[in-house]
Order: structure tokens, then C-alpha cells, then sequence
């Protein structure tokens, strides 16, 4: 069945202000802390601070004033009595290497980026009524009605609203997360020959450009061990390259049996025994491509999108590269960064940078198409569908923030037999796969340095550059310690 | 009477498909089945959302919230807990932004009422599931009651729908 167009690029500009979003906020609140020493920026000077900002970008909120401003924000904040929220960071730990003043402006902007992400997340909200948790999808299309003479559709008011915000997050991802990133980057570029762990790379292509899904604005593919001209791109949905060689193994994982299936043919059964390094001692299964364990993410994203020479991300990917040698050249060190040096801890966070401009450029190709596309009068967003009869097997994948996610079905008679979530975090998370060939994750914190077995600081770097996706799980309040304050039972 | 400085967001929280824990978001469903609440409160079903709920503290004189809270009491026990900033200022979630990381990050872009209480249950059980155990279950109602009569406390007006 076919999707209407309207449909495909409201659902395309829903992932790319999601992926803007996630991107944003894993760097600046949930990643950055690992690098940037907050208690140090208490001792920077907010003018040197500005002057340093101000060199390396046109961003106007760079003057001493708006330093001061962050500065004092903090002060007030650990004068209160604690640390808070900071109060758990590894502050003055000797692998911490930003000087006051860098670590001032990236706090600067890490309170910015706490209204920025706000803005474009508002784009997720305006077109899926909701966020998270969107509401508008349906199979054949979306629940949005356009009408651009009712006020209770999406009509043009909405859209330019939603093109305002696009425009001032693209400001933002500009003139300062990718200058941040650059910055930090180059003072950390010892951390370019960390971190690597499995470099097969898998991505797939995101946001279909016509109602059967065969064109697409990204391009994904597969890159065999690191070498960036063993890419082999997937096409589409259509592409068996893609269906027929994705595997999971639960060799190592708690669900009973031991086999390696495509996802048609698995089962999740629970099982759970003893923690077993040699046997079962994780709850993620293996995924494997062609049989091998591979990344996902905006770092295997970029890496085969550069591959495939998809201009934005060639150029976004070269901008930044020439951004951290600049500043390696500002700071009299001769380390030079390229590609190749992407396949790190610290690349997986320039890597993330870099798809969050490819996907700003994406968002307002999107927003144009929807637009023209209104323009010639087609105001569709809905195919009813069909499900047809007997035994079916189907697929949908999507190049989510954390990397390419896949759900598998097998419908019999109107009725789901079988659904399989093959997702990123899988991926990077997984145990060692029926072959015993480690994941992502394991791989990566091979030969990481740990400067002080007590503080890990430097674990913590490479699984966060993963972005790992642990949210939606309990959400709940546990007071373990917990003197501070009084309970009061009823 | 109406009390016009009043800015009140009632906020439950949890995840509803893990039993217990989604005790906070099935309170605040009752609370607007059962009460009407004047114009002064906003009553939100904040799921698991983290960062996105900053936007719904601006502004507000008063935040109560409703969550799942562990303190080791038997399950259903009601709790109440005056200043919980305070009370999470020696914890962080490394991996996700929590409640803790929520209301911290309001502190210090002064998005922080002074008057914030959390209502807590007491879980029993975190397995997945749709419905709450009995014992929480059967301390939902009061607990509703218990966040109504601190909403007329504060000065909202609150009426029992009929």
C-alpha cells in the first residue's frame, strides 16, 4: 500500500525535530558533564571566557555579560548549599583537561540549549499532538487533517510556526553545539584512538520522498570493518540485502534456548538464571548483519552517508573536521584530525553533531516539499489500508537518534503471530553473539584508560558516547539516602 | 473564595505499564474524574517524561507530585514529602533525565516554585502489567483525597463532581 505524500514528510519532520532534539540534549545534559568540569567554570573569567566564545563563533548570547550571567547562575546555585544535581560528577578529576574558560562557555550553552531543545521539540508536539509518545500515526498515513482555512487543522499558521522553530534551532546547531563539540574535541583529541570497538557499520535510509517509499532524503548502508569503501548501500524497503541478513542470537542472553534466528523466526521467552561471563548474563540479545555484530548510530550514519557521498553530510562532516584542526592550530599542537579519526569515543559525539546539521538541512527540505505540496492543492494525509489475507511477513525500519531501528511482524489472518523489535540499543548493547564476537559496547572499553579505578570517568565517556537508551523504565523515587528531609506517613 | 496568586500544577508521574509504578499518572486520572479543580490548576499525566516537563513548572506558585515513592514502608503507605529538592540533592540518574535531574535543572534556571510537595505510594510490585496490586489499589482513593484536600488547603477551590 502507499502512504500520501503530505504524510511521508509530516512523519519526516517529526523524526528529523526528534533526532534534533535527542541529539541536542544527550550532549549537552546527558554526555557533556563527562567532560566539562562545572565546579572549574566557578573560576573562569566570564570576559576571557566571551573573548575565547566570541572568536570562535558570530553566536550573539557569546558576550562576558551572558557569561557573568551562567557564572553567577552557578554560584547562586552551589552557594545554596550543594551540588544538586552536579553533585555526583567526577569534578578535579585528572582525566578533566578544559581550561576555566572553556568550561564556562560550555555551561553558558548548556543552559541555552536547555530552551533550544525546548523549541524544537515543540515541532515534535505541533505535528504528533504530542511528546514523547506521538498520536498522530497511522498505518496508510497520519491523523493530521490539513486545511488552510480551518483553525482546529494544521493550517498555515501552524506551519510557519513550525518553520520559525526550525530556523532558530538551525542557529543554534550552527553557531554553537557544533562549535562546542569542535572545541571540546580538539582539547580531548587524545580521545580520537579510544573507543573504536566494532566498526561494521549499519544504517538504512530515512525519509521517504514519494507515497511507495522507494526515494529517500538519507542514505543508509553498511560498511564493512572500518574501511569506508566496502560501503554497500541499501536501497529500500524492497531490498532483500537488508531483510535477509539481519540475525539475533541469544547464546548469551536470558531468554530460553540457545539459537540464532532472523527475527520472523525468533521468540522472546524469558529465562533468567545466574549472571554466567562464560554462559547467559544479559538480557539484550545479539544482533547480527551478514552475521557479524555491527554499530549503530549517528556515527555509522555519518560514516555511510559520507560514504555514499551525500553532499550535506560530506560537507557538515569536513566543516567540523576543519573546526577541531583549527582550534588544535589556536592551541600550538600539531595533532591533525580526519575520517578516520571519527571511529572513537570523542567521533561518536562529533559524529552525533554533525547528523544533527544533516538532519536541520533535511527538516527544511521537508518543510518546503510539505509546503509546495499544499500549494498544488493536495490536502491527503490518509490510504485506508488492506491487511491481506493468509500469512503475512513484514518489516519497517527507521534511522531513530540512537541508530537504526527495525520491527519485524508476521500476520496470520488479521492477527499478529509474531513482532520482533530489533532496536539501536541492542545493538551497541549486545552480548557476545552465537560466534562469541563481542558487541559495541564491550569491544569499545578495550584498552580504554582509567585513570582512577575508584572515579571511572573514562567508562562512563565511551558507553555515554553511545547514547544508550535506558529511559521509560522505572521512573521512580527511591530514597536511599535520604537524611536530609521528613517523611511524613499518613 | 478565589485566591488569585495561585499558579497550581498537579503533576503525576510514572510509567503505566510496569504495574505500581504507574500509581502517579492513575491518580491523577481520578483526581479529574472525581474533582472539579478551578482554573488555577493544571493537572498534567507527566508519564516519563524528563527534560519536557520544565516548561510546565514555569510560572507556578504551587507543584504538587504524585509518583511511586520507595521508603521501605508497606505497599499502599501514603506519604509526604515537604521539600523535595532537598530530598534528591544527593542523587543523579547517570543515564537518563529523571525527576531529580528535572527539578534540579528548574532550580537553577529559577524555574523552582517554593512550594513543592510530593505525594508518594508505597509500590508493591514493578512487573510489567496494566493494573495496580490490591494494596495500591486500594490506597489510590485516599491518596486522591489526601492531594484534593491539599488543594483546598492551599486555597484552590475543589468540588466533588457529582
Amino acid at each position: 500500500m502507499e502512504v500520501p505524500l503530505n504524510a511521508q514528510y509530516i512523519r519526516n519532520l517529526i523524526m528529523g525535530a526528534h533526532g534534533i532534539f535527542d541529539h541536542i540534549v544527550h550532549f549537552y545534559h546527558l554526555c557533556a558533564l563527562d567532560w566539562v568540569d562545572i565546579v572549574s567554570a566557578l573560576g573562569a573569567d566570564p570576559k576571557a571566557a566571551a573573548g575565547l566564545a566570541e572568536k570562535l563563533s558570530t553566536w550573539p548570547k557569546n558576550s562576558r555579560h551572558e557569561m557573568k550571567a551562567a557564572q553567577d547562575r552557578l554560584k547562586t546555585f552551589v552557594n545554596s548549599g550543594q551540588l544538586g544535581i552536579y553533585a555526583s560528577g567526577y569534578w578535579g578529576h585528572k582525566a578533566m583537561k578544559l581550561p576555566p574558560e572553556v568550561n564556562l562557555m560550555a555551561f553558558s550553552h548548556y543552559l541555552q540549549a536547555l530552551d533550544y531543545q525546548q523549541r524544537i521539540n515543540k515541532v515534535v508536539a505541533i505535528l504528533g499532538s504530542k511528546t514523547p509518545h506521538i498520536q498522530n500515526l497511522a498505518v496508510g498515513g497520519v491523523a493530521n487533517p490539513i486545511n488552510p482555512d480551518s483553525q482546529s487543522a494544521l493550517n498555515m499558521e501552524r506551519l510557519y510556526y513550525v518553520k520559525t522553530l526550525i530556523d532558530e534551532i538551525g542557529d543554534f546547531i550552527k553557531n554553537v553545539y557544533m562549535i562546542d563539540v569542535a572545541a571540546v574535541g580538539a582539547i580531548y583529541a587524545d580521545w580520537t584512538t579510544y573507543g573504536a570497538g566494532v566498526t561494521n557499520y549499519l544504517c538504512v535510509p530515512d525519509m521517504p520522498l514519494d507515497t511507495a517509499g522507494t526515494k529517500f532524503e538519507l542514505p543508509g548502508g553498511y560498511i564493512a570493518n572500518g574501511d569506508i569503501s566496502s560501503f554497500k548501500a541499501i536501497t529500500s524497503f524492497k531490498d532483500d540485502y537488508f531483510k535477509e541478513n539481519v540475525k539475533e542470537s541469544i547464546k548469551h542472553s536470558w531468554y530460553k534456548g540457545d539459537w540464532n534466528r532472523h527475527p520472523w523466526e525468533e521468540e522472546t521467552v524469558p529465562n533468567h538464571t545466574e549472571y554466567d561471563r562464560k554462559g547467559k548474563y544479559s538480557w539484550v540479545k545479539a544482533p547480527t548483519f551478514k552475521d557479524k555484530p555491527a554499530q549503530v548510530g549517528p556515527l555509522a550514519n555519518v560514516l555511510c552517508m559520507f560514504a555514499a557521498g551525500h553532499q550535506p553530510t560530506v560537507k557538515y562532516a569536513t566543516g567540523t573536521l576543519d573546526t577541531v584542526n583549527a582550534v588544535l592550530s589556536m592551541l600550538g599542537s600539531s595533532t591533525r584530525v580526519s575520517v578516520n579519526s571519527l571511529h572513537s569515543t570523542i567521533g561518536r559525539i562529533a559524529a552525533r553533531t554533525i547528523r544533527c546539521a544533516v538532519l536541520h538541512d533535511a527538516l527544511v527540505n521537508q518543510w518546503q516539499a510539505l509546503i509546495d505540496n499544499i500549494g498544488k492543492g493536495d490536502y491527503a494525509t490518509y490510504n485506508e489500508p488492506v491487511f491481506p489475507k493468509g500469512e503475512q511477513m513484514g518489516f519497517g525500519f527507521h534511522e531513530a537518534p540512537r541508530g537504526m531501528l527495525s520491527h519485524w511482524v508476521v500476520i496470520k489472518d488479521g492477527k499478529i503471530k509474531n513482532y520482533q523489535c530489533v532496536v539501536p540499543s541492542t545493538w551497541n548493547a549486545a552480548p557476545r553473539n552465537s560466534e562469541d564476537a563481542k558487541g559495541p559496547y564491550e569491544a569499545a572499553l578495550i584498552g580504554n584508560p582509567v585513570a582512577d579505578p575508584e572515579k571511572p570517568l573514562e567508562v562512563l565517556r565511551t558507553i555515554h558516547s553511545f547514547d544508550p537508551c535506558l529511559a521509560c523504565a522505572i521512573h521512580m523515587v527511591d530514597p536511599n539516602k535520604k537524611e536530609i528531609v521528613k517523611v511524613k506517613a499518613f | 473564595m478565589q485566591n488569585f496568586g495561585l499558579n497550581v500544577l498537579v503533576l503525576g508521574l510514572g510509567n503505566i505499564l510496569l504495574s505500581d509504578e504507574g500509581a502517579g499518572v492513575k491518580a491523577v486520572e481520578e483526581l479529574e474524574r472525581r474533582y472539579d479543580c478551578s482554573s488555577a490548576v493544571q493537572i498534567v499525566d507527566g508519564g516519563t517524561m524528563g527534560l519536557e516537563l520544565l516548561p510546565y513548572f514555569e510560572e507556578r506558585s504551587h507543584i504538587l507530585i504524585i509518583d511511586a515513592v520507595k521508603t521501605g514502608k508497606k505497599p499502599g503507605t501514603i506519604v509526604r514529602i515537604d521539600d523535595p529538592p532537598a530530598y534528591f540533592r544527593s542523587r543523579t540518574s547517570p543515564h537518563q533525565i529523571g525527576l531529580a535531574d528535572v527539578l534540579g535543572i528548574a532550580a537553577i534556571t529559577d524555574n523552582l516554585p517554593r512550594n513543592i510537595t510530593l505525594f508518594g505510594i508505597e509500590p508493591k510490585q514493578l512487573s510489567t502489567g496494566l493494573s495496580l496490586s490490591d494494596e495500591v489499589s486500594q490506597n489510590l482513593s485516599r491518596l486522591v483525597d489526601i492531594v484534593a484536600a491539599e488543594l483546598e488547603a492551599i486555597g484552590v477551590e475543589v468540588q466533588v463532581k457529582l
